[in-house]
């Protein structure tokens, strides 16, 4: 940039327009906008085109017609010559985040215990994780769900022949049959009862934890919680006469007759998603656990904590803060990944989409609904993330 | 032992029983009664089900016959895994429905590939950044040209046919080279002072993140055909090729963008008073430093694009996993299920798990280089 002003060790006082750093970023930005919006521009204008041709409707009205299309697992009242694509639209999002809720909870249990089967100090249970996790991650789900519905699900007896599950319930090639809870009266009070069972739990969690903090004197809340949480519930139920009541399936000649049916897309979606899952949550726990210094465990032991204390006051707060943030990114990846129930014939929410969209030709709108729907998953997770990361951060003295 | 001092205790030998294979199994299986307990449920649970599948998958296996019908026939007695529908179906999983007197075609493109890649992993003296944009830009029109045919003598074959790993390869390959560009792009946009290019790639980026492959996979075959005037059409390995080219590039951003904070602000402002602009700035300075501090997750997010190259199934592709899902309907062979999807999960897992290897072995390279 030899310029004949510099050389005089003067500032030059005019700069070509062209080298002025904020007209060319201001010149960028104007480009990329533009051919940003020409473009969007023409797509637009060739879907407008092509719709006409087609003779697409436009717009959400469709949402108001009558589906004519069943579903084989809602959690809502819905029948075919009823109920309105709109709520189609709310079967799939409720499946969707059923199969997703019991996903999550599967995929956290086989996590941390893999996890920490991993870090085990027993050869044989630390090889055995190690195997769980190779076969599992290098594998693509697609092919594991297929495997669960087609290989593991589809060599289950008929129902003739059902396995009985812990003397409570039936496992054949139908579905997973279990008692079913039926809502007598006064059920509510119950409900609220256990409710605030937790609620109390909650609090009395914190208030331990507060007086532990300040006077160093610890309270047994493992064990009283958990005498709280089984006894009020336990002691409304018997209060109030037995409430709920269980729908026992029951066997016979040729079928089974009651209870609550889990079917085996359900099954096959749930199983296939919380092993795959569960495979990526143990090395996140098995890396959270390593992260923890040893100089830390050093230091309980030296402040004389017991092995249980070290591990329930020093280790495990301190793992969580690294295991916790690409543990929620893993539970929205399993959100994500349940679309692929699809391919088994679960009727989760992409699933509902893709038929309503066969049905009325809408792509545009149903797609527009779906990435909605799962951007806003994407958007809470984000939202807790955040959250969860400003709570947690470490906070020096 | 801080002090160096040695006490008279660490000069006995160690006890024999710490010693050898007992003392091993003493410390790694038998510690504390609970572990002896575990270990031996587990051995005895382990023993068995490797007795159930050595009989099942080595035993009582047939390896020889031409249809399912035969295979049971040649049971003796318990049945057990019938192999030779892999001997019989071997080449549709490799090839997918491609004609088999063609498919020298694919093996020919195959070894060139790995012949022109040889050099890029040996360590001799060419510029091999030079040598790859080469090869990126030279390979795929080679290898495009031997596999659709059609020109030069060489029979047309449509990309309906093509299918099983060979198809497998090339959505991850295409996959992979579309998506470093734009990811690269993608995240020096994220990273822009420029508002309304930061804000553009930040939407597009999250945009993609927040959703399911399947429904951008679902996007591009039901939309593209919209988007685009009448008359023009794209066929249907291309639409998924461009969906999971997009999809992988909006990974491969946030992979990339990892890398460029990790930069330090005096790389960059040293390249600012040389005098060098922007993209000399990128390409020079910043770029060869990110990208070799994120090779690994480079490489995790292509095992992640291997793997998700199997949901083009639900878009009617006959990947991998779509041929398995052929053959399994195929009359001759029909029921056996358990086989057609173990042999489809061996073939991916071998890629996978090879890839996860090499990034480990990377990982270790490369950490080698930084250490002082």
């Amino acid at each position: 940039m030899a310029v004949g002003g510099e050389a005089r060790g003067e500032v030059p006082r005019v700069v070509a327009l062209w080298r002025d750093p904020r007209i060319r970023g201001l010149a960028t930005q104007a480009l990329v906008l533009g051919l940003v919006l020409a473009g969007a521009a023409y797509l637009v204008h060739n879907t407008i085109v092509n719709r006409e041709r087609l003779g697409v409707a436009s717009g959400f009205d469709f949402l108001g017609r009558l589906a004519g299309f069943d579903v084989s697992q809602s959690l809502i009242d819905f029948a075919s010559d009823r109920s309105s694509y709109g709520r189609a639209f709310l079967v799939g999002l409720l499946n969707t985040l059923y199969v997703a809720a019991v996903g999550i909870l599967l995929a956290t249990v086989i996590g941390f215990v893999m996890g920490i089967a991993r870090l085990s100090s027993n050869w044989l249970v630390a090889r055995l994780a190690l195997v769980y996790i190779e076969v599992i991650r290098n594998v693509p789900l697609l092919l594991q769900l297929i495997f669960w519905y087609v290989v593991v699900l589809g060599a289950l007896p008929g129902p003739r022949d059902s396995l009985v599950v812990l003397g409570i319930g039936y496992l054949n090639v139908r579905g997973l049959f279990l008692p079913k809870p039926i809502f007598g009266e006064g059920a509510v009070v119950e409900l609220w009862a256990s409710l605030g069972a937790i609620l109390a739990v909650v609090l009395l969690a914190r208030w331990a934890r507060r007086r532990r903090e300040e006077t160093g004197r610890p309270f047994p809340t493992l064990w009283v919680g958990l005498a709280i949480l089984i006894l009020v519930p336990l002691g409304a139920h018997l209060a109030l006469g037995a409430p709920i009541s269980f729908d026992y399936p029951r066997l016979t000649r040729f079928r089974l007759e009651g209870g609550l049916v889990l079917l085996p897309e359900f099954l096959a979606l749930v199983l296939g998603l919380s092993v795959y899952t569960g495979a990526f949550l143990a090395e996140i726990v098995r890396s959270g656990i390593l992260s923890v210094s040893k100089g830390q465990l050093e230091a309980a032991g030296a402040l004389g904590l017991k092995p249980n204390q070290t591990l329930r006051l020093v280790v495990i707060p301190q793992a969580l803060r690294v295991i916790i943030p690409p543990q929620t990114s893993q539970y929205l990846n399993l959100t994500k990944n349940s679309s692929l129930g699809v391919a088994i014939g679960y009727p989760d929410f992409f699933n509902v989409a893709g038929t309503i969209n066969n049905q009325t030709g809408q792509a545009v709108e149903v797609i527009a609904v779906t990435m909605a729907v799962y951007l806003s998953f994407s958007l809470a997770i984000s939202a807790f993330m955040n959250w969860y990361n400003a709570k947690m951060a470490l906070v020096e003295r | 032992m801080a002090t160096g001092e040695i006490s008279a205790a660490s000069l006995r030998p160690p006890v024999a029983e710490r010693l050898g294979v007992v003392g091993w199994m003493r410390r790694n299986l038998f510690n504390s009664p609970f572990d002896s307990v575990l270990t031996v449920i587990l051995a005895l649970f382990l023993a068995w089900a490797l007795v159930q599948l050595f009989e099942w998958a080595v035993l009582n296996a047939v390896w020889r016959a031409e249809s399912k019908q035969e295979c049971e026939a040649a049971f003796r007695g318990e049945r057990g895994a019938c192999w030779a529908l892999l001997r019989a179906r071997f080449g549709q999983y490799v090839y997918g429905l491609y004609p088999v007197e063609e498919r020298w075609r694919i093996d020919l493109a195959f070894v060139l590939l790995i012949v022109a890649m040889a050099p890029l992993f040996l360590r001799i003296g060419i510029n091999k950044l030079l040598y790859a944009l080469g090869l990126i830009l030279v390979y795929p029109i080679l290898a495009y040209t031997l596999f659709l045919g059609g020109r030069f003598g060489l029979a047309l074959v449509e990309t309906s046919k093509w299918g099983g790993l060979f198809l497998t390869l090339v959505i991850a390959g295409v996959g992979i080279t579309a998506s470093l560009p734009l990811g690269i792009l993608l995240a020096l946009g994220r990273r822009s002072r420029l508002p309304v290019v930061k804000a553009l790639s930040v939407a597009f980026i999250e945009l993609v993140r927040g959703v399911p492959l399947v429904t951008v996979l679902f996007m591009a075959s039901v939309m593209l055909p919209l988007f685009l005037p009448e008359g023009v059409t794209f066929d249907k390995l291309l639409r998924a090729l461009v969906g999971v080219s997009l999809f992988s590039a909006a990974y491969m951003a946030e992979v990339v963008r990892g890398g460029l904070q990790a930069i330090p602000k005096g790389q960059y402002e040293a390249a600012a008073a040389l005098g060098l602009g922007y993209w000399k700035m990128m390409g020079l300075i910043v770029l060869p430093q990110a990208l070799r501090l994120v090779i690994p997750g480079i490489v995790n997010t292509f095992i992640g694009l291997f793997k998700d190259t199997s949901l083009v199934l639900i878009v009617g592709l006959y990947d991998l996993l779509g041929m398995a899902q052929l053959i399994i309907k195929d009359p001759q062979w029909l029921g056996l299920a358990t086989e057609t999807y173990l042999i489809a999960a061996a073939g991916f897992w071998i890629f996978c798990f090879g890839m996860s290897r090499y990034s480990m072995a990377l990982e270790r390279r490369l950490a080698r280089g930084h250490r002082r």
